[in-house]
């Protein structure tokens, strides 16, 4: 218990003290990570909760960028989009948790797919309002309490505890009746049912609070890259997004913190190995899937509990020997 | 007196199979009644179709009076109608406490209330009560998935009771269960029998269980009711030794 919280300390000072040693694309790098890990945790709360599969969280990802991009670039203030952004996330998550009522796992992939592809359609064609391929350039970043976000430190900071208020709603979330009620469902729906668990409002209220946090994520992603076209919401992200929660682990609170670590910054250190470093990241991917289901922190789970058994092993041994 | 359960003229028909046929029966508060028959009598299909799983093709259900035919297993739940299915139905990933408060949690207050309202409610403390009373308190913090068959079965039936239920369907309670348990689940239900009048039906093959712990039995063979009365009568029934072992 005491070793966790040693552990988050370490984590907070590296996350804040590491902007200072990094040069400006490293800073980039670690606010893209705080922007994926507040979708990821959205997906980890529908999937790795709730257990519904969704292959569209990168579309909500899209909508909340778009909303922030559109909003600021005709001179509404950006907290305007973190109302609106999730808002709207909200309202379409819980229409597309509707045909989670009927079909489950692949098939519900397949509806959240086709989810997925229609926003990117809506977002290249409807030019009136996107802008289509051309992309919307010269999106402004903030002034938070009168401090300018302009340069990569101070806004990686604004991405940091804005991920950090995420993080903490998660929890409270995970913690309620309504976490336990998302896990009956991933576990046993007809049990739930026959214990008075509304299956249905659940379902949807785990898809739409989900995708809520995808649109935030969004929020924060259209001031960070400060130029968006359709083409990062396409359906490769909602695949990374998915790949971030599995690796990292699905169903723990950590988990999307650290597969979106992996997803956003390994490639980049594999970089050394040059023309192979995609394949690398791939086959690290692979291996890990296989051989720890539960992901990375499935994985420290295994590692702390071997230890403590080693130690609980040692005493018995140790009473042993003394009682000898 | 109302029957807490009074069924009229079920029917469930799957293709041209009649797996129900035109059951009827009444259930009367504080009463223990089983339900047997040969595997495929219709059982379990006939609890289904109490309890909103499945639609009849016709007939009626009523509670305390009250229609319920056709509403949702969720609602039914709330509205004090509990249930154990014929294979274990725990949450092996939340603990045993976890398991209970979840049985309870959506009897109180609205959705919205268990997300902005107090967290817990008592709920705990009446978890902890349903352990002592299962005597699961040495597993208490387990993982459901990590205790043994015997005892994930008095979890389920604990479950079914959490929230005070006026009536339980119970459905093979005991299958599985090792002897010495079975006692134990035996004591435990005609203890909440007795201390709220609360009323059950039990599906079950072994007889000596719930000849030993009905007040009366009701016998299906192929969708029908060919015998009811009390388990001594029953028992020495020609008509269910035939329907048990073939004329």
């Amino acid at each position: 218990m005491k070793l966790r919280w040693v552990f988050a300390a370490i984590a907070a000072a590296a996350l804040i003290a590491a902007p200072f040693a990094l040069k400006t694309y490293g800073v980039y790098l670690l606010s893209m990570w705080a922007v994926m890990s507040i979708a990821a945790v959205g997906l980890n709360l529908t999937l790795g909760y709730a257990g519904q599969i969704s292959l569209a969280q990168g579309a909500f990802v899209g909508i909340g960028a778009y909303t922030a991009a559109i909003l600021t670039t005709h001179g509404w203030p950006l907290p305007v989009a973190f109302v609106l952004g999730p808002l709207l996330c909200f309202v379409v998550g819980w229409l597309l948790g509707y045909p989670a009522l009927r079909v489950q796992h692949h098939y519900l992939a397949f509806v959240t797919l086709a989810f997925s592809t229609l926003v990117f359609l809506i977002l290249r064609n409807e030019e009136w309002l996107t802008r289509g391929i051309y992309g919307i350039s010269g999106i402004p970043r903030p002034n938070v309490l009168g401090f300018a976000m302009k340069d990569p430190r101070p806004f990686y900071f604004f991405c940091l505890a804005t991920t950090l208020v995420v993080a903490l709603f998660a929890w409270w979330i995970v913690r309620s009746p309504w976490g336990r009620a998302f896990m009956a469902l991933r576990e046993n729906p007809v049990r739930a049912a026959s214990l008075g668990v509304d299956t249905r409002r659940y379902t949807l209220m785990a898809f739409a609070i989900g995708s809520a946090l995808g649109g935030i994520a969004g929020v924060l992603y259209a001031p960070l890259v400060q130029f968006i076209d359709p083409s990062p919401f396409a359906l490769g992200l909602s695949l990374n997004l998915l790949l971030m929660v599995i690796a990292g682990g699905s169903g723990y609170f950590l988990g999307p913190f650290v597969g979106a670590f992996v997803s956003v910054l390994l490639p980049e250190w594999l970089r050394f190995t040059e023309g192979l470093y995609l394949m690398s990241y791939a086959v690290f991917v692979m291996v890990l899937v296989a051989f720890c289901p539960t992901g990375l922190i499935g994985v420290g789970e295994r590692i702390a509990a071997a230890f403590a058994r080693r130690r609980a092993g040692a005493a018995t041994a140790a009473q042993d020997a003394v009682a000898r | 007196m109302t029957p807490v359960l009074d069924v009229r003229a079920i029917t469930k028909r799957f293709g041209g199979i009649n797996a129900v046929d035109g059951v009827s029966f009444e259930v009367h508060k504080g009463e223990i009644l089983g339900l047997i028959g040969p595997n495929g009598s219709g059982k379990s299909t006939l609890f289904n179709c109490i309890l909103g799983q499945l639609q009849p093709t016709s007939g009626e259900v009523r509670v305390d009076g009250t229609p319920i035919t056709g509403m949702r297993p969720s609602d039914l739940n709330r509205l004090g109608i509990g249930r154990t299915f014929q294979l274990l139905q725990v949450f092996p990933q939340l603990s045993v406490r976890e398991n209970l408060i979840l049985a309870g949690q959506e009897h109180q207050g609205s959705m919205a209330r268990r997300l902005f309202g107090p967290r817990d409610a008592g709920l705990t403390a009446s978890a902890d009560r349903m352990i002592d009373f299962f005597r699961l308190a040495h597993v208490a913090s387990h993982k459901a998935g990590e205790l043994s068959y015997g005892q994930q079965k008095l979890l389920d039936a604990a479950m079914a009771f959490m929230a005070g239920p006026r009536l339980v369907l119970l459905d093979e309670p005991a299958g599985g269960v090792n002897p010495t348990m079975l006692v134990d689940l035996r004591e435990r239900l005609r203890a909440i029998n007795a201390s709220d009048a609360a009323t059950f039906v039990v599906i079950e093959h072994n007889m000596e269980f719930v000849m030993s712990l009905c007040t009366r039995i009701l016998v299906l063979a192929e969708g029908r009711i060919i015998a009811q009365g009390p388990p001594e009568e029953v028992r020495n029934d020609p008509g269910v030794i035939a329907a048990y072992l073939g004329k």
